[in-house]
């Protein structure tokens, strides 16, 4: 029994939960820019699947690895704006527009990777991140393996969540958001265009999704394949709603999430043959219900999460 | 900066309601034409590829409906779930668990004669689907757990306890190794409807249940309340409306549709089941119920519509060397341009006045 709470105290568990965590990460305060500024995108799993496509497809044609994040925020935000057309512009239902932005990127993601290299039987790859360390912080005995030897990739994917914390909560750009998802009437009687503000969220966020979905292929693996993101996008859904629509508790939720996700893998290897794999497989997913029926009696939904705005109409 | 409005139409004209899926089809076959021309190939010679794959032969044909036959039901489960407001996108999910309740109960545990086996099989699949929804209506009804979400992250749920079934207790031992079900029992299996084709009679059972599906929502009490529901579940309450009642109803009606096109695929198409029972007929069923504007007649259309995109579009994949996945790129423009034809059939856009800095 004791290996099983060894596993908490190996540097290699605590790297493994930072990589789990930062895709997640990125996609679910993405997830939160969209859904505090009143729009659902459910369009986040196919999002992350052509930015992870997009993203591994740009270095493999021969950019550096920093064009290929460029390309994935791109592509993101493309997908974004059409989301955006869709629900904040016409205000067609945003769980359909979502879903059937979800096929379209992924389809299109998976037929021009069909397209450009129609005959692979072995995903072909990349040479990813590479890990670097961090001056002094590297060598320390357990927290250097643990959190200072990551890839630039990872690094980066903190600082933009630094940045998604500053943007929410100290500018007006911001309050703006969180005031188109609250009180719509009331910002633009403040003369500021709603439907500008959700578009903003809703491109910004779905780029944040996109790279982290390309986190997957230029960083934590070196190739790309279908199904890869294998509902990340939807658990990323589940842990915005245990959050609390609040950025830093999705970072929490995030972390401890990855934390879980790394342990059972150990746990894997270490009851491998007593339990079948496909149990520990469900854990994420049962995991993700369990923490949205925990999270239930809390739950404050955005005011204006899901009713389009309609000028020169009341609600 | 051009502003625009829209305003809600009074009335809809009848031939924008009759006209809408078919331009909105139009518009999604052309846009996904650029990515064939992109793939280096000639789009209308593609597309005439696609249309003889799909029905130009009596093969090709009845593969289509054989394809469409799962879809139709998949769809008639979006259709009764959207219709309340409720939604399920975990069609995919409450499918395998029809396919998991055919092979426990059809592979020989249960022997009866042919009439009765087969609709046995069917209600099995039916409450399979449905009580593996029930629990998350429960949950949206009693903590407001938010069921698109749930219903999304069974769905990967199932497929490992199906992939777990397969590799472990349930595996076929005369499989040779590939991970499949012990075959239906042969009083269970769906008899093939036109000769030396796979096309099977879960088709006609699809249909009627369309038709049944129709005449609950239309001519019921419980087809009004389903409705009620969904346009504003407060008023209904008010109005006396059982919400409970309903929306129980709605999740074993719903899931119970998507439960029996694990039927079909099981005891229909393939005889066992395998872990690549279903490529997504799931989803396609949100597409197909919102292509038919939740109709369940027009499910029936728009049903074999996307079945004949999918296997027209393998006939096309190897002639013209374009992508398959054309096909879902087709389905997912279709879905975005009907939500498009939607707007365009409520509001009506109104632009006004071009202001300078706003």
């Amino acid at each position: 029994m004791i290996e099983f709470i060894e596993i908490i105290f190996t540097a290699g568990f605590w790297a493994a939960t930072i990589r789990i965590a930062c895709p997640l990460i990125l996609a679910t305060i993405g997830e939160v820019l969209c859904e505090r500024a009143g729009v659902l995108n459910l369009g986040i799993e196919g999002i992350m699947s052509i930015g992870a496509m997009v993203g591994w497809m740009t270095v493999f044609l021969g950019a550096d690895l920093y064009t290929g994040i460029l390309a994935a925020l791109i592509i993101g935000g493309l997908f974004g704006l059409l989301h955006a057309i869709f629900t904040v512009y016409l205000g067609a239902s945003q769980h359909v527009t979502g879903i059937g932005i979800t096929m379209l990127a992924s389809s299109l993601g998976f037929f021009c990777f069909k397209l450009i290299l129609p005959a692979s039987t072995t995903p072909p790859k990349i040479k990813p991140f590479q890990p670097i360390d961090i001056p002094f912080l590297s060598e320390l005995p357990f927290l250097g393996p643990a959190f200072f030897q990551h890839t630039p990739f990872t690094y980066l994917a903190i600082l933009v969540v630094i940045f998604a914390f500053w943007l929410m909560n100290s500018t007006p750009l911001g309050l703006s958001i969180k005031m188109a998802g609250e009180n719509p009437m009331a910002l633009e009687a403040q003369g500021i265009d709603v439907f500008l503000v959700r578009t903003i969220a809703v491109v910004l966020g779905s780029a944040l999704m996109a790279v982290g979905g390309a986190y997957l292929t230029l960083s934590a693996f070196d190739a790309f394949y279908f199904g890869m993101i294998n509902g990340r996008g939807w658990i990323a859904i589940a842990l915005v709603i245990f959050a609390s629509w609040k950025p830093e508790r999705a970072l929490l939720g995030a972390l401890l999430f990855a934390g879980l996700d790394a342990y059972q893998v150990r746990a894997q290897q270490l009851a491998g043959a007593v339990i079948p794999y496909q149990f520990f497989l469900m854990l994420p997913f049962l995991l993700s219900i369990v923490a949205m029926v925990i999270a239930a009696k809390r739950t404050r939904y955005p005011k204006a999460l899901l009713i389009p705005f309609r000028r020169g109409e009341r609600h | 900066m051009i502003k625009f409005r829209l305003e809600e139409r009074a009335k809809s004209p009848y031939w924008l309601i009759i006209l809408s899926p078919f331009i909105a089809i139009l518009v999604a076959i052309i846009l996904a034409g650029i990515l064939v021309v992109l793939a280096g190939a000639n789009p209308f010679e593609s597309y005439y590829q696609l249309i003889i794959g799909a029905f130009g032969s009596k093969n090709s044909f009845a593969e289509t409906l054989a394809r469409a036959t799962p879809i139709i039901l998949t769809g008639l489960a979006a259709s009764i779930a959207f219709r309340a407001k409720f939604w399920n996108i975990g069609a995919e999910g409450q499918l395998y668990f029809g396919a998991l309740a055919t092979t426990l109960f059809g592979t020989g545990l249960v022997i009866l004669p042919s009439i009765l086996m087969i609709p046995f099989l069917f209600i099995m699949g039916a409450l399979a689907g449905g009580l593996l929804l029930l629990p998350l209506v429960l949950l949206k009804l009693y903590y407001k757990v938010d069921e698109v979400v749930t219903t999304l992250l069974l769905n990967f749920v199932v497929v490992l306890l199906v992939s777990y079934l397969l590799e472990g207790p349930w595996k076929d031992p005369m499989s040779l190794g590939w991970p499949q079900g012990k075959s239906v029992i042969d009083e269970g299996v769906l008899p093939q409807i036109l000769s030396k084709t796979r096309l099977h009679l879960g088709f006609i059972i699809s249909i009627f249940f369309a038709f049944s599906v129709w005449f609950i929502l239309s001519k019921t009490v419980i087809g009004y309340r389903i409705k009620s529901v969904g346009l504003n579940a407060a008023a209904a309450s008010h109005a006396g409306v059982p919400i409970f009642k309903t929306v129980f109803i709605v999740a074993l009606l719903s899931g119970g549709m998507a439960g029996m096109a694990g039927v079909t695929e099981t005891a229909g198409l393939k005889g066992y089941l395998t872990l690549d029972l279903s490529p997504g007929f799931g989803y396609a069923g949100i597409a197909v119920a919102m292509l038919a504007n939740l109709n369940p007649i027009g499910v029936i259309f728009s049903g074999v519509f996307l079945a004949s995109i999918y296997v027209g579009a393998d006939a096309m994949s190897r002639a013209m060397n374009v992508p398959t996945y054309l096909a879902d790129v087709i389905v997912a423009l279709t879905v975005l341009c009907i939500l498009l034809s939607l707007v365009f059939v409520h509001y009506k856009i109104l632009f006004f006045g071009v202001k300078k800095n706003d």
